[in-house]
């Protein structure tokens, strides 16, 4: 079964693009992530354009996002006050962000600067989660727990302006989430993604969030994130295809719900390590694109659509 | 004729000539040695592109009218349909210190954004290589150019031609026009699902002898309607409401998803 997409002009195949929805969904509800960086190249390979790809997908994760949070807070995962915080960072970040982006389209390359920028990224933030995870496993295996100090200070706990935050079990700094926010603000206005596949990673390590708080209070700041790029491309470049989303998300806030309920059944370091598997094949993928021989040497854009 | 005396010799104008003609409701005569006229039209000149359009069949028709009823050569014929123009880059990748990275590209303007060709025979049986290329026969003979171009096009333009047959925007169909008895034609052309919308053009010519006798063309519009329709003109008339619209129906699916999955 067919249906033509108004703004994609192009007719796609009904059960493929709900399949993959329900799918990338699952995920979102699991790891917390977007799953922009996945949905975005499937997109595109099935011939819609680029462009409408990412904004309608940007549509898609809003939704997605909504769904996984409300199943996680249900269960009392989501430091609503924590995603403030990193939501504040990230919206300056994003500013800055954009004007990186506009610097690097002048000077040209910025398709191969996105490319290096996800390789280089996924491939630290993919490596350090799967070593680390798997360290976690082996301890617990060997029933080898040694009991970790309650408190390590850095000298980032030195930092002013502490604020309490309770779910996530922290007494720290507030410049930390914010500059957290900031930085993956940053990336991800670059990147074109909505920053859960490093955010993720940021709060367990860098901010020493429990993993069951970090996916809830992820798509809670992932829902504003979306939300603003959907809103900026409808009204920039027009290519936000409701009808596409709608069919998107239709499956995949099943799939986030499902995807919550399979989380929980799993360990936090069994979590990190799938999801630092999936952040590897992605890179991997990737990387791999960029070195070999491409099937076609040239490629065909239309100028001003992306 | 004396308008179909000025086409005949300013080949350039031909086309514009032709759907000129046509559209007056005339059957575009040119006078040449051989007294043949063609008339011709397609099954639809409006295609309405629904939520469920998938692609449709264009069938194209006609006949050769021959005053001269001893003539068994009704010539040879080729058939054209060609979408609407857009401007195009085609970037070249080459290998920098390993990796694979855009290093040139040209950018060419008004280039047709679907183009299908059929023929009875192939076309440079048919037709002087010359010829063809004067009235702009064949994918590699279309009439776009670039602007500023620093380097040898050639191999840019047959990437366009490659990748747009890949995605069944180009089309090249030789011997494919079926004769119905000595002088009705007919022949199908597919407008993919990826099928642009705006103004098309069908031409039709004929020759014989490796000449030009007729030339016929028609107008063909394809259009979106339909929900589509609504959806695209709010998108581009109310952006910012459109906007709103998609994040409000984003939330309320979420919400939706996460009401039915309350119970558990």
């Amino acid at each position: 079964m067919s249906i033509y997409l108004p703004i994609a002009e192009i007719s796609v195949n009904l059960f493929v693009i709900l399949g993959m929805g329900g799918i990338v969904g699952l995920l979102t509800g699991m790891f917390g992530v977007g799953g922009g960086f996945l949905m975005t190249p499937l997109l595109i390979f099935v011939g819609i354009p680029p462009a409408v790809a990412v904004a309608s997908v940007a549509n898609q994760i809003t939704a997605t996002s909504v769904s996984g949070v409300l199943a996680h807070w249900r269960r009392g995962n989501v430091d609503f006050k924590m995603g403030l915080v990193l939501l504040i960072g990230g919206i300056f970040g994003s500013i800055a962000g954009t004007w990186i982006f506009t610097l690097l389209k002048a000077i040209g390359q910025v398709d191969l600067m996105i490319s290096l920028c996800y390789v280089v990224f996924l491939g630290i933030i993919g490596g350090m989660m799967f070593v680390e995870s798997i360290n976690a496993m082996l301890k617990s295996r060997s029933g080898n727990v040694r009991r970790k100090k309650l408190h390590q200070h850095y000298w980032i706990h030195g930092l002013p302006f502490k604020m309490r935050f309770r779910k996530s079990k922290l007494y720290i700094s507030a410049l930390m989430p914010l500059g957290i926010g900031g930085l993956v603000g940053i990336l991800s206005a670059i990147m074109g993604v909505g920053g859960g596949f490093i955010m993720v990673p940021a709060m367990i390590y860098l901010l020493g969030m429990p993993t069951t708080v970090v996916i809830g209070t992820s798509l809670f700041q992932i829902i504003f994130v979306t939300a603003n790029v959907t809103l900026l491309h409808s009204m920039a470049t027009q290519t936000v295809d409701v009808m596409l989303a709608l069919l998107l998300m239709s499956s995949s806030v099943v799939g986030a719900q499902i995807g919550t309920r399979f989380g929980m059944k799993l360990k936090g370091e069994q979590l990190r390590g799938l999801l630092s598997l999936l952040v590897l094949i992605v890179c991997i993928k990737l990387a791999i694109d960029l070195v070999i021989t491409p099937a076609d040497v040239y490629s065909l854009t239309i100028p001003g659509a992306d | 004729m004396a308008s179909g005396m000025t086409a005949f010799k300013g080949y350039g104008k031909l086309a514009f000539l032709g759907s000129l003609l046509s559209l007056l409701g005339f059957s575009g005569t040119l006078p040449a040695r051989a007294d043949s006229t063609l008339v011709t039209d397609i099954s639809s000149h409006l295609i309405s592109v629904t939520s469920d359009f998938t692609g449709t069949e264009l069938l194209l028709f006609g006949t050769i009218q021959s005053s001269n009823a001893d003539d068994f050569n009704n010539g040879d014929l080729i058939i054209t349909v060609r979408g609407p123009r857009k401007d195009v880059i085609v970037r070249k990748k080459d290998r920098v210190a390993g990796i694979w990275m855009n290093t040139k590209s040209v950018e060419f303007d008004q280039v047709p954004s679907f183009y299908a060709i059929v023929s009875n025979r192939p076309v440079e049986e048919i037709a002087s290589a010359t010829s063809l290329h004067r009235l702009r026969i064949g994918p590699e003979r279309l009439d776009y150019r670039s602007t500023k171009a620093a380097h040898d096009t050639a191999p840019f333009k047959q990437a366009v031609i490659r990748q747009r047959t890949a995605e069944n925007l180009y089309s090249d169909q030789e011997a494919a026009i079926q004769f119905l008895g000595t002088t009705l034609f007919r022949t199908n052309i597919a407008l993919p699902a990826n099928v642009p919308v705006g103004d098309y053009v069908a031409e039709f010519y004929l020759f014989r002898d490796g000449d030009l006798i007729s030339a016929q063309s028609s107008p063909l519009f394809i259009k979106k309607s339909g929900l589509g329709r609504t959806i695209y003109d709010f998108a581009h008339n109310y952006a910012i409401l459109y906007g709103i619209a998609a994040n409000i129906v984003a939330l309320f699916a979420g919400w939706i998803a996460s009401v039915i999955y309350r119970k558990d």
